[in-house]
């Protein structure tokens, strides 16, 4: 299958004062396209890093990354930026969407940073994240008039919009309650079904259970790395959930 | 990146603060407005000065003769029997500059019509002095040149002699008043004219031949004061040249004499009127310059908290494709947008409060086109100007820092 990530022997380091904090000591794998992968560490473990790194935010200090065949490495700031607006969702733990801006517009954000959309075809992309997301009754509806877990679709869709190589979350049920953390991890398993190659980083053990594959860092290296047989299924989980009291 | 979606983004950010967005185009505005309604006030007053001034006959030179010293006393410049007819023959004669010249004489004293009498002053003049003062003769005639050569005993009216003289609106031409002992027939009556801007009554006169009131009431033979006009306002300085040439010929003054007359345009006079009320508009267009300043610094201030404020917003724009330079433009644009909106409503307002200071205070006002282009492109570069600093700190942001700043 075709490789949408590739790591090879990645190191970064931070000068902190006089002292070198070493953040990666030598990470390499490969992700193959539609892949659901999540990365899991505690605090420390080098996996922010990582994936600042894997987002195009952050360059190695050695090591080379192949984006969807395209190393990153020798890239500038500028082009960079395009690269993550073409080839890359973000999905964030705290949802960063624009205050008092409709479902919409917050979705066709990405798009406004690529003159080869018109306004036109913006919004048909964006009505079309928005549906696979659930929120097609919901496209007008402003960011400060929907719960987390909306806000949290809406960040999906935004991260959808742009047919991206890969989506990348951040802890992306971090902020939500068991059960609407449930309903994303339903709508990440869909988009994997679909053919979407994503990456989850977390620090939770519960969400690789529902992962194909699960990637363990610890101290800046990969100390587990193991393909998921007996993924379980979020909807299934999510319906032996107590029901909500009314 | 295109500009239009920067300006969509732009003006997204703006309609979501709308109040802070007026509240900083209000420094703007105020600016503005005052630089347009002060300069439309300096502008005016200084109009209506010049108007005045021209209304008295811009291009008027006159000549008076000069204090000179006899046994080391310095005379009085109206004892001074200097100026002589031939003076003013010679500048008809041999001058290009110069058009209309006259002769003047006067006398103060009081006119009697019946039982009506008033205060005022004879000018003995000649008939270009109608021209050089711009009087138009309302009603009747003037006199003519035979009456100069005869002396006749015949002269016009102003408006506030007759009002006074012929208070019950009787037509006083042909009608025979007094002056002094000497009796005149009104030939005409001049057309109004005013108070001229030092306050004094331009309608309060009577003129007539010069021979008459050198002859019949002064009893004297030279001329108090020559009046002549230059060919137009930009030919004074060289008409004052040869005037002062011919006469210095004409009174055999050597190298190192004095003047013995004195020559003065009305441009002097103008140029002493305009320069108090241009002071006047250097002043108050500093203080509102300064109240634009203050203006743009509270432009820089907003666009700095909210570049801190909106720093999760930048980093998540980055982290979405934004380029440093489409940020820059971004919050650029936002502050131009401010800064011309402001602008646009305190020109608006400024010409508003110019027209209300001049309906309700009656103080003359003048627009002047460029002062309205003049404060537009300051505010543009204000917004530019202090606006890209901030801009600038936005587009610096670090994207992994700025997305997870709380």
């Amino acid at each position: 299958m075709k490789e949408v990530i590739r790591l090879e022997n990645i190191r970064r380091d931070f000068r902190v004062g006089d002292e070198t904090v070493h953040a990666l000591r030598g990470v390499s794998f490969s992700i193959s396209e539609g892949g659901f992968v999540t990365i899991m560490g505690t605090s420390g473990s080098g996996k922010s890093t990582l994936l600042n790194t894997l987002g195009c935010l952050d360059t190695p200090t050695s090591g080379e990354y192949f984006l969807d065949g395209v190393s990153v490495r020798s890239m500038d700031k500028n082009q960079r930026a395009t690269l993550r607006n073409r080839k890359i969702g973000f999905v964030f733990q705290n949802y960063n969407l624009l205050p008092k801006t409709t479902a919409i517009e917050n979705v066709e954000l990405p798009l406004m940073y690529n003159s080869a959309y018109s306004a036109a075809l913006r919004r048909e992309k964006a009505v079309e994240a928005l549906k696979a997301v659930g929120l097609g009754d919901r496209l007008l509806h402003k960011s400060n008039q929907m719960s987390g877990g909306q806000m949290q679709r809406v960040a999906i869709a935004r991260a959808l919009v742009n047919d991206p190589a890969v989506i990348l979350a951040d802890e992306a049920t971090g902020n939500l309650d068991t059960r609407t953390s449930f309903e994303v991890l339903v709508l990440f398993q869909q988009l994997h079904a679909s053919g979407r190659t994503i990456i989850f980083v977390t620090h939770n053990p519960e969400i690789a259970q529902y992962s194909s594959r699960n990637i363990t860092l610890r101290d800046g290296r990969i100390t587990g790395d193991v393909f998921n047989e007996h993924i379980l299924n979020a909807a299934e989980a999510l319906a032996q959930l107590p029901q909500p009291e009314e | 990146m295109n500009l239009t979606n920067l300006f969509k983004i732009a003006l997204k950010a703006l309609s979501n603060n709308k109040l802070r967005g007026f509240l900083t185009m209000l420094g703007i505005i105020i600016g503005v407005a005052s630089v347009i309604t002060m300069l439309a006030i300096g502008q005016g007053s200084k109009r209506s000065i010049q108007a005045e001034i021209s209304e008295m006959g811009s291009n008027m030179i006159r000549i008076h003769p000069g204090g000179d010293m006899r046994g080391g006393v310095r005379l009085d410049a109206d004892d001074m029997e200097s100026l002589k007819l031939e003076d003013l023959e010679d500048i008809q004669t041999q001058t290009r500059y110069v058009t209309y010249i006259s002769s003047a004489v006067n006398s103060a004293g009081q006119a009697v019509y019946g039982a009506n009498n008033t205060p005022t002053t004879v000018y003995g003049v000649n008939l270009d002095y109608l021209e050089i003062r711009r009087y138009k003769v309302e009603d009747g005639d003037t006199f003519s040149e035979h009456d100069i050569k005869t002396a006749a005993k015949v002269c016009l009216i102003g408006k506030t002699v007759v009002d006074e003289l012929f208070p019950q609106g009787e037509n006083p031409v042909g009608k025979v008043i007094r002056f002094g002992t000497i009796p005149f027939r009104i030939v005409g009556v001049l057309q109004s004219k005013g108070y001229n801007s030092m306050g004094m009554d331009q309608d309060d006169l009577i003129i007539a031949p010069y021979t008459t009131v050198q002859k019949r009431i002064l009893a004297i033979t030279h001329l108090q004061e020559i009046v002549c006009s230059a060919l137009s306002e930009d030919y004074t300085e060289e008409a004052i040249d040869e005037i002062s040439d011919i006469l210095r010929t004409n009174h055999k003054l050597k190298e190192s004499d004095e003047d013995d007359f004195s020559i003065r345009s009305q441009q002097e006079l103008a140029s002493m009127l305009t320069s108090t009320t241009d002071m006047m508009t250097i002043l108050l267009a500093a203080v509102a310059g300064i109240s634009l300043l203050v203006g743009g610094i509270g432009i820089m201030n907003i666009m700095y908290v909210s570049v801190t404020e909106r720093t999760r917003e930048i980093g998540l724009r980055m982290s979405i494709g934004a380029k440093g330079r489409d940020i820059l433009a971004q919050f650029l644009i936002e502050s131009i947008l401010i800064s011309v909106t402001g602008g646009l409503i305190g020109v608006l307002f400024g010409i508003g409060a110019a027209i209300v200071v001049n309906l309700v205070a009656a103080f003359p006002i003048y627009i002047q086109p460029w002062s309205v282009f003049l404060s537009f492109a300051v505010c543009t570069i204000t917004g530019i100007f202090f606006g890209w600093y901030p801009a600038q700190k936005a587009a610096m942001l670090d994207p992994i820092e700025a997305i997870r700043y709380e």
